[in-house]
Parts: structure tokens; C-alpha cells; sequence
């Protein structure tokens, strides 16, 4: 499986829905995962990737990582595993 | 003032999953104390406890409520839905407003610290999962239930050690005796048997290896056990207009501390708090028939115990009946006076007294009715639920027979 693909997983089942219902396109709006959500999803990408995400949810938008959808965060994980391996 | 009576009783504990089944084990005088079943027994030195066996939380839970609830909010939900749906209250907009929550826990969530530190010191993992915090405090226990049923009063937990329940119960009276909330709901919970939990009991060395014994001349500590009680307290007008059924009246109570050991129980500040609560609720001591005592099991307790109901009721000692009900459900330390009042509720409403099971031999230090092995039947009027903590914090509550 690529990484968009494992990252979709993840939020789709943070989200309980089927991965075919998440695209790269979706917000974590749409997809109706609130903010203690989001940290638990990136608690499970750090898991399954063995990265460390730079996150905090007191400026979920501060640094240089995104999470305005689902594809920039695959994007920003890619370049983390990337960086980090 | 308003009088206050309770409309709704929840629990899950090592006697059973409900009120009914709990109450029948009682009656029967059956153990719930066995082998403990956890990771890392085989390196304790004590592996006895009253643990909740055949418990799949699966079955109560979702997976995203199980992600934020520890085993102590488990037990506390699965007893207030049980408490709730007996009541038969509906939360109206208006209620939901005055209504609160406060229950009574010891240790928080003890298995979710031993298991992140477990990850953390033996597994050496940097990273745990994002729910540790609100799933160990305190106080989760009264949020969720408070969010449960959108309950927006006063609530919070309240942390006496072995008196908590009843020091949380003490409260929600006064707040629907004062008039401030129409209903609350309150009890407590308590869930340390994992590892680290017992462990650290371990160390006190108060722990019995082979069983629990109150009152018997050949006791050797106390058991643990976990669980939850969680009641309805209402006014009684309210209760009344919707023709709730009442299982008791909480008519009083009393807390007081002895300000002198931080292990050590005290026959002066026991004494002082049963006859406060006698005093609170308007009570001569002959109209106290049941006494649900503290009775741990240990050496110090059973015999202080005693000593300070005989001060207080005299001559009268001799004819009342009190059965330490933790000799079959263990000692649930922050839940403990919530499942133990249930005894109470039993002899008021049931006329029956839950025994003292384990009583071997006499000890002429508690030499009382201690209702030994056996549950009796007898009509009581009056009955009172003790409850003496660490740290020589004490709180005693009053009960009347509803109706």
C-alpha cells in the first residue's frame, strides 16, 4: 500500500467510514474528525510510519505542517518519512 | 429543608453485574474473591482480589468511547445507566440544568498509567497514545456521566481514599437537602487490580494472601476489589410527583477527620462521626437496627471499628446487627461505600441483613453482632453505612426505610 493510501486508511477509520469514502481531496472537516480526532489519527500515522509528526493542537495550522486535506497531510507524511528514515 | 430518598441504584462488581444479582449474592453469603487475572501476577506476592470477571467491555462500548474510557469509567457508566433507567427520569431541559454528578474514586485510572508506563519504562517506547490524560484523571468518571445525560450542574469527584463514596454521597444530600439540585447522581468507582496497582499495595504489607475476614479473631488484612455505585438521589416532593418508586430516604450524615495518623483509624474519630451522623438525621441510637460497617479485615480497623460503636450506642451495640459486606466483594477503596450501601438499601427495603461471610472464630475485641456467614432476616428501620479512610478522613451516612 503507498502512503496516501495507509494515511487514508487511518483518518477513514478514525472517521468510521469505508476508505473509498475518503479521498485526497477531503478536509478532516468534511470527513467530521473533530480535533481530538486529528490528534488520534496522527498518533496512529506516527505508529504505523515510526516518524514523529511536529504538531501542536494548541496552532494546528502553525509550522510547516499541513493538514488542510487529506492529500497535503499524505503529502507532508511523505516528505517526513522521507526525512526521518 | 428538602428530604432527599434515592430512586435509582446501579453496580457492577465482583458479586455481579447488576443490583439484582449483587443482592442475590449477598443473600446467599457467596464469595466474589478469587485468583486475580493480569498481566505480571506471578511477580506479586498477594494474587487474591474481588476483580469483575467475564466482563467484555465490547459489549457496553464503542471503540471510540473504550479509546477515552479507563476501567473505572466503564464500571461507573455501565452502573449509572443501570441507576438511571431504574429511576425512570427523563432530562428534561429544565432537570438537566440542576442536575449533577459526584462520585467518589481513589486511584483514577490506575490500568491506563500501569500500561503506559509499562510501554514507556519497560517497552521503552517515546510515544503514548493522545487519551492518556483525560482517560487517567480523576474526574472522568463524573464527566462522562455527566455527559452521558447532558447533566449540567454541579459535578466533580471527590478523593478521600476509602471514604470517597460516601464523602460524594454526603455532598449530593446536602445539595438536594439545601435545595440547590433536585436530583443528582452520585456513588463511586474504583479499579487498582492491575500490577502496578496491587503492587503498590503490596508495600503497605495490610494485604490479606488468602482471604478476607472481618471480625474474625483470625483475620489477616483486607482483599481489594473494583467496581461501581452509582444512585439517583432526588427530592423526595419531585420524587413524589412522578410517583417514583423509593427504595430508601438518606435522612443524614456526618464527616469529620481524626487529624492524627495517616494510616492509623481512630475509635474517637469514628465514635464522633457515627454520632454526628445520628445527630444529623434526628436519630436515637435504638433506632438504628443495621450498621454496614467499614470492616476491612485488618487488625487495626475491626477492633477500633468496635470499640467506637460500642462508645456510642452503649447498651444498644449488643442489639444491633453490623456485617461487613467486604468480605465477599472485596474492598473497592473509592467505590466502596457506593456498593456497600446497597446492603443498607437491602436490609431497609428487603428486610435483609447481608452477612459477614469468612467468620471463624470470636475475637472478644469485636464483640458484636456481626451477623457471621449467614444473611438474616429482620426488620430494620434505621441503617447507617460507616466508611473510615487513610489518612483518618471519615464519613458516616444516615438511611431511613422509604415510606
Amino acid at each position: 500500500m503507498s502512503i496516501p493510501e495507509r494515511v487514508i486508511t487511518i483518518i477513514a477509520e478514525q472517521a468510521m467510514l469505508e476508505p473509498s469514502d475518503v479521498t485526497l481531496d477531503s478536509t478532516l472537516e468534511d470527513l467530521g474528525v473533530d480535533s481530538l480526532g486529528l490528534v488520534e489519527a496522527i498518533f496512529a500515522i506516527e505508529e504505523a510510519f515510526d516518524i514523529t509528526v511536529p504538531f501542536n493542537a494548541n496552532e494546528p495550522s502553525a509550522g510547516d505542517f499541513d493538514i488542510s486535506t487529506v492529500g497535503a497531510i499524505a503529502t507532508g507524511i511523505q516528505r517526513l518519512v522521507a526525512e526521518q528514515s | 429543608m428538602k428530604r432527599v430518598v434515592i430512586t435509582g441504584a446501579g453496580t457492577i462488581n465482583a458479586l455481579g453485574k447488576d443490583v439484582d444479582t449483587t443482592l442475590e449474592a449477598m443473600r446467599e453469603g457467596r464469595c466474589g474473591i478469587g485468583e486475580l487475572e493480569f498481566r505480571d501476577v506471578d511477580r506479586l506476592a498477594i494474587r487474591i482480589g474481588g476483580q469483575v470477571k467475564d466482563y467484555d467491555p465490547d459489549t457496553a462500548f464503542s471503540r471510540q468511547q473504550l479509546a477515552l474510557y479507563d476501567r473505572f469509567t466503564q464500571f461507573t457508566l455501565i452502573a449509572a445507566r443501570q441507576a438511571v433507567a431504574q429511576s425512570g427520569l427523563e432530562f428534561t431541559e429544565a432537570l438537566s440544568l440542576r442536575a449533577g454528578v459526584i462520585l467518589g474514586n481513589s486511584g483514577g485510572g490506575m490500568t491506563t498509567l500501569d500500561e503506559n508506563y509499562r510501554s514507556v519504562y519497560e517497552d521503552g517506547k517515546n510515544r503514548v497514545h493522545p487519551f492518556v490524560v483525560p482517560k487517567l484523571m480523576n474526574n472522568a468518571a463524573a464527566s462522562h456521566v455527566s455527559m452521558a445525560w447532558g447533566l449540567r450542574g454541579p459535578s466533580f469527584t471527590v478523593s478521600t481514599a476509602c471514604a470517597s463514596s460516601n464523602h460524594a454521597m454526603a455532598q449530593a444530600f446536602q445539595m438536594v437537602h439545601g435545595g440547590l439540585c433536585p436530583v443528582m447522581l452520585t456513588g463511586g468507582s474504583e479499579s487498582m487490580l492491575c500490577f502496578g496497582g496491587v503492587k503498590a499495595w503490596e508495600g503497605l504489607r495490610v494485604m490479606s494472601k488468602d482471604g478476607c475476614r472481618p471480625f474474625s479473631a483470625n483475620r489477616n488484612g483486607m482483599v481489594q476489589g473494583e467496581g461501581a455505585g452509582v444512585f439517583v438521589f432526588e427530592e423526595y416532593e419531585h420524587a413524589r410527583a412522578r410517583g417514583a418508586d423509593m427504595l430508601a430516604e438518606v435522612v443524614g450524615y456526618a464527616m469529620s477527620s481524626d487529624a492524627s495518623d495517616i494510616v492509623m483509624p481512630s475509635k474517637e474519630g469514628a465514635a464522633r462521626t457515627i454520632s454526628g451522623a445520628l445527630r444529623d438525621a434526628r436519630l436515637n441510637p435504638e433506632d438504628v437496627g443495621y450498621i454496614n460497617a467499614h470492616g476491612t479485615g485488618t487488625a487495626a480497623n475491626d477492633k477500633t471499628e468496635c470499640a467506637a460503636v460500642a462508645d456510642v450506642f452503649g447498651r444498644h451495640a449488643d442489639k444491633l446487627m453490623i456485617s461487613s459486606t467486604k468480605s465477599m466483594h472485596g474492598h473497592l477503596i473509592g467505590g466502596t461505600g457506593a456498593v456497600e450501601l446497597l446492603a443498607c438499601i437491602m436490609a431497609l427495603r428487603d428486610k435483609i441483613i447481608a452477612p459477614t461471610i469468612n467468620y471463624d472464630e470470636p475475637d472478644p475485641e469485636c464483640a458484636l453482632d456481626v451477623v457471621p456467614n449467614e444473611a438474616r432476616e429482620a426488620h430494620v428501620e434505621v441503617a447507617l453505612s460507616n466508611a473510615f479512610a487513610f489518612g483518618g478522613l471519615n464519613a458516616v451516612l444516615a438511611l431511613r426505610r422509604a415510606g
